[in-house]
């Protein structure tokens, strides 16, 4: 791994999330001075801020992309108790002379009483929704049933997942095989057993979310989740970040069949557990085959994991800030190569040998 | 050739990155070794301060942040940076391109080649692609050498040559591979095939022969005895003769030492690569010859010059003799080889993992420990074929040479299969990481998809996430993914693609292409919504755009119903235009006979009839006049379930002055057609 650009945020106040489009030509980046930015990738590979407006009264926890099938659409979660749907609108000719585009708010969801933790839309094939959850153990499912008026939102379900949800995912599974589902983690920190973990599945019968399964082994405080891309396999690859890493496979039992309609039930394996970060896990996320898991801890690392060939989870890779400042205000383009490249230590060695050898 | 100086001064990269990883074993990737994880600075991040981070298709972007803090205005002044971060650096090395590209020919070919091929004839194809990919590697370090030394910027010199010593040990660990594994050379010409190797990969002495060559006057030369040796050392009987030749003649008092050493030198048996002679036949020669040597050391012969005694006990084969040359060599594996040369020259490849281990030991006597390189080529010497791709995948900074190396020996059928733990195998598995890089470069990811093509059981579905997310900048990109998923048949992703292209469209206003977008991604809800943009903008302005697509649309007409009507529409008003009366007559009450039109439309398909009805000539019958009565009545009526006509001044005039138009034109269609039927 190597940095290969470094693009000076400008915001006001911390930093909370940053999120690549489908595509990796954008990025959004929010941040606790209220507001979103939007970044546009140019043809020569620069990053431009192509738009920044204040979004919410409150810390904006999270930011991210629908897919662009419904357009250029983002959603945020704040801790003013809202989440908000945005679209971009193309532009004035006067905004796109200045490089810039204009977002307008086609929603606010209101419902919580409580901080808007998480935001995630759901996957594609079940057309454009999104789910929310809030400190308050709220989980809240919205549908635009028009996807080109997306200043309809109508709230589907709401799950009470009584204790207070820090994160949720959707599962990407897209085979018919597969009901949709939802996991939500629970950062409650009070001395309990309760699992912090809990499944969510959708009923066709009852035409309602209900708990499919919960983690028992999980009861510290839960700070993110992730579903793997499925690629076409039986079981389900969720990674949770805990006190530690941990990858779980969901294996799908037979469907019980009983008068409500059956709810899955799954065999649960852990199959991975790593403590490298020392402390609390904040992050975890899969690449987009669900190949590569990355990890973020109080220990200031992004941890890569990988499995190979032979189901062995390794750490591939480590992503830490060297504390030292960075001058100027606005540094881009590739960073000398050796400089935070994984094969530093390797190119040394090689320039020192070879700098010491006659050559020919 | 002076590519070979530069070339291979392979390894000592590996060497130098020293026996810290070795026997670490089961790395998941390029550089991954299992404590020594290669860490990557993110430069100006605080201490103390969190990580957050978000993956793209091809890179993962990273940012400072505190988690977990609740609230607002806790954090102090942020100038935090995002950073972008790539994962698979060689990619983008602009001289690798020639690499990635040309193997991509050979790997194709020898996909396609014919496993039905038998015995030699496909041995000896499989030799010509293990042939052709190291000449790729070659080419490509010529390129990075001349790079290197075009430049005046000593960093990118120092990449270069960095780079240069990578190809170069990476061809040094093939060229083994192609002669053990691939080739599987028999006993004697194994040992041919060695020397070849040595010769080929240990250059750090070529340009000691080079100045002594060149010299004026060679045998005055101070590295003289030096460069005979080298020869001697690498099996260059020749040379090495004719060098004494030239110290012979200006030593005549000598000449009958220098006769007897030539003879040895010439008569020295050595393995045919044809079936001309037999193992035993030569060892026969061999053993005779060993005591022929044996003998003249013995009786003095060479006594009065130790470089001539120190050459007869090299032809014997002398450990410690051969280990005084130990500079010449320069590398345990030279040593093994002239050790072989001299010793064992019939030895069998399952004889080699001893000699090669005992040659490690004995050349390194202790002083230093094994480093990479010299692991995975003792692996090598071991027939320990996984443990060579494990160990390269260790050390290498690339998937390249794994996954087309294991590709190659899998076509040799030499793995066993190791299990994923989703069932596919190592070959697979190299490929797909491999291809999944080339994903990440903007216009490489052309190459992985002929690789995820040959990857039977998770290729589809690689290829299946990275192509979608392939940014679709122009509608020429886009249709050069489109053609890659239709060719195999990716419905899914081809209707995303669609899909993606029909919204940007729609938004930026161009309804043709939206709607030509949407035809493609059989969208019928969204060749509807379209659709009725048209519809809407035709009645604000009276004339439709992109009547090219329109006119042309053919059986895709049927996608929709709105589209369908849309379609016939536009037809209407074309033989309008045509002034092809009475067709436009008949389609237009079609139109809303049949129901193709939507209610809403009716009004306007009626105010269109006005001209018609007030042609000179009488277009509709009176069956058609009634009927266009009907439709009108049936819109104009209160109709309960439906929504009321709008009753406003203009509305009720329209609707009066139609009156007006159909009574006048049913009067003059009786008169008409009483007058036709009674003539």
């Amino acid at each position: 791994m190597f940095v290969a650009r470094s693009i000076a945020a400008d915001h006001r106040d911390l930093i909370h999330d940053v999120s690549f489009d489908f595509h990796g030509r954008r990025m959004a980046t929010c941040s606790s001075d209220q507001s979103v930015k939007v970044w546009d990738k140019s043809e020569n590979g620069d990053w431009h801020c192509t738009a920044s407006w204040k979004t919410h009264s409150g810390s904006v926890w999270r930011v991210t992309w629908a897919h662009p099938e419904f357009g250029q659409v983002l959603a945020s979660c704040s801790f003013d108790r809202t989440a908000a749907v945005w679209e971009e609108i193309v532009g004035e000719s006067n905004d796109k002379l200045r490089g810039q585009s204009h977002w307008v708010k086609r929603t606010t969801l209101v419902d919580s009483r409580t901080s808007v933790t998480d935001v995630k839309f759901a996957p594609k094939h079940m057309g454009l929704m999104l789910a929310t959850c809030s400190a308050d153990g709220v989980v809240r499912i919205y549908e635009a049933p028009d996807v080109m008026n997306l200043s309809q939102w109508s709230l589907q379900h709401e799950i009470s997942c009584k204790l207070s949800c820090s994160c949720i995912s959707w599962n990407p599974s897209s085979s018919r095989a597969h009901s949709p589902m939802i996991a939500v983690g629970s950062d409650d920190n009070s001395p309990n057993i309760l699992a912090k973990v809990q499944i969510y599945e959708y009923n066709e019968n009852t035409r309602k979310y209900a708990k499919a399964e919960a983690l028992m082994t999980v009861t510290d405080p839960v700070h993110d989740i992730a579903f793997a891309p499925n690629l076409g396999r039986s079981f389900h690859i969720l990674a949770v970040a805990t006190k530690d890493v941990r990858i779980f496979t969901l294996k799908p039992l037979r469907k019980e069949v009983t008068s409500s309609g059956g709810l899955t039930k799954f065999e649960i394996h852990i199959v991975a557990q790593f403590d490298n970060h020392n402390s609390q896990v904040w992050r975890v996320s899969w690449n987009i085959t669900g190949t590569v898991l990355a990890s973020s801890g109080d220990d200031g690392c992004v941890r890569l994991w990988k499995a190979n060939y032979m189901d062995n989870w390794k750490c591939t890779g480590i992503l830490k800030g060297n504390g030292s400042p960075v001058n100027g205000s606005s540094q881009q383009g590739i960073f000398n190569a050796s400089l935070g490249s994984a094969n530093t230590s390797l190119q040394n060695s090689l320039n020192g040998s070879s700098a010491s050898r006659k050559q020919s | 050739g002076p590519g070979r100086a530069r070339a291979a001064r392979a390894g000592r990269w590996v060497r130098r990155r020293a026996g810290r990883d070795a026997g670490r074993m089961g790395g998941a990737g390029p550089g991954a070794a299992d404590e020594h994880r290669p860490v990557t600075v993110v430069p100006g991040a605080v201490p103390r301060r969190q990580l957050c981070f978000a993956w793209g298709p091809a890179e993962v972007l990273v940012c400072e942040t505190l988690f977990g803090r609740a609230g607002t205005g806790e954090g102090a002044p942020s100038t935090s940076r995002v950073f972008v971060v790539r994962r698979d650096q060689d990619i983008y090395i602009q001289t690798l391109r020639k690499l990635f590209n040309e193997s991509h020919g050979i790997f194709m070919g020898l996909q396609r080649s014919e496993e039905e091929l038998a015995g030699k004839s496909r041995k000896a194809q499989l030799v010509q692609v293990s042939k052709n990919y190291r000449s790729v590697i070659r080419a490509c370090m010529e390129d990075m050498h001349q790079a290197a030394i075009s430049t005046r910027d000593p960093a990118l010199q120092g990449q270069y040559s960095t780079q240069v010593s990578i190809l170069s040990a990476m061809e040094l660990i093939w060229n083994l591979c192609e002669i053990l594994f691939v080739e599987a050379a028999a006993a004697g010409p194994l040992l041919l095939r060695l020397l070849d190797w040595v010769r080929l990969h240990v250059c750090d002495v070529d340009s000691m022969v080079r100045e002594v060559l060149s010299s004026e006057n060679p045998s005055k030369h101070k590295l003289f005895w030096n460069v005979v040796d080298i020869f001697v050392l690498q099996g260059r009987m020749d040379e090495a003769r004719h060098l004494l030749s030239k110290e012979a003649s200006a030593n005549p008092t000598s000449m009958n030492m220098y006769k007897i050493l030539d003879d040895l030198m010439k008569k020295m048996p050595v393995p045919s690569l044809g079936n001309t002679q037999t193992l035993t036949e030569l060892e026969l020669k061999w053993q005779h010859w060993h005591e022929e040597c044996q003998r003249y050391l013995q009786d003095g012969t060479f006594a009065s010059n130790p470089h001539m005694e120190s050459i007869c006990k090299i032809l014997l084969g002398d450990e410690d003799a051969i280990l005084e040359k130990k500079e010449l060599m320069t590398t345990w594996y030279h040593f093994l080889v002239t050790r072989l040369l001299y010793s064992h020259p019939t030895v069998k490849p399952m004889e080699l993992r001893f000699y090669a281990q005992s040659s490690m030991d004995l050349f390194l006597g202790g002083e230093s420990s094994p480093e990479p390189l010299d692991m995975i080529l003792m692996a090598a010497f071991e027939f320990e074929m996984h443990q060579v791709i494990k160990e390269c995948s260790i050390v290498l900074s690339n998937w390249w040479f794994v996954a087309h190396l294991t590709d190659l020996l899998d076509h040799c059928k030499l793995l066993q299969s190791h299990n994923l733990y989703f069932g596919s195998n190592m070959r697979e598995f190299l490929l797909l990481e491999y291809a999944s890089g080339l994903f990440s470069h903007h216009s490489l990811w052309q190459l992985g998809v002929d690789y995820f093509d040959h990857c039977p059981q998770y290729g589809r579905v690689y290829l299946e996430l990275h192509i979608e997310r392939i940014p679709l900048s122009t509608e020429q990109k886009a249709l050069k993914v489109l053609r890659i998923c239709e060719q195999r048949q990716m419905h899914e992703q081809v209707r995303s693609i669609c899909k993606i292209m029909a919204m940007k469209a729609l938004r930026n206003n161009r309804l043709g292409s939206a709607l030509s977008w949407s035809i493609r991604a059989k969208d019928a809800a969204f060749a509807t919504l379209i659709s009725d943009r048209f519809l809407k903008d035709y009645c604000e302005r009276g004339c439709f755009s992109d009547l090219d697509l329109i006119d042309n649309l053919g059986p895709s007409m049927l996608l929709s119903d709105r589209l369908t009507f849309l379609g016939k529409y536009r037809e209407f008003h074309r033989l309008y235009g045509e002034k092809r009366f009475p067709e436009a007559a008949r389609l237009l009450l079609t139109l809303m006979t049949a129901h193709i039109a939507p209610c809403s439309f009716w009004m306007t398909l009626l105010t269109d009839a006005l001209p018609l009805l007030e042609q000179k000539e009488v277009i509709f019958s009176a069956e058609q006049t009634y009927e266009l009565m009907r439709c009108l009545e049936d819109l104009t009526s209160p109709n309960p379930g439906s929504a009321p006509f709008q009753d406003d001044d203009v509305e009720t005039t329209k609707v009066e002055m139609l009156r007006l138009a159909l009574a006048r034109n049913l009067a003059r269609v009786i008169v008409k057609e009483g007058t036709v039927e009674g003539s």
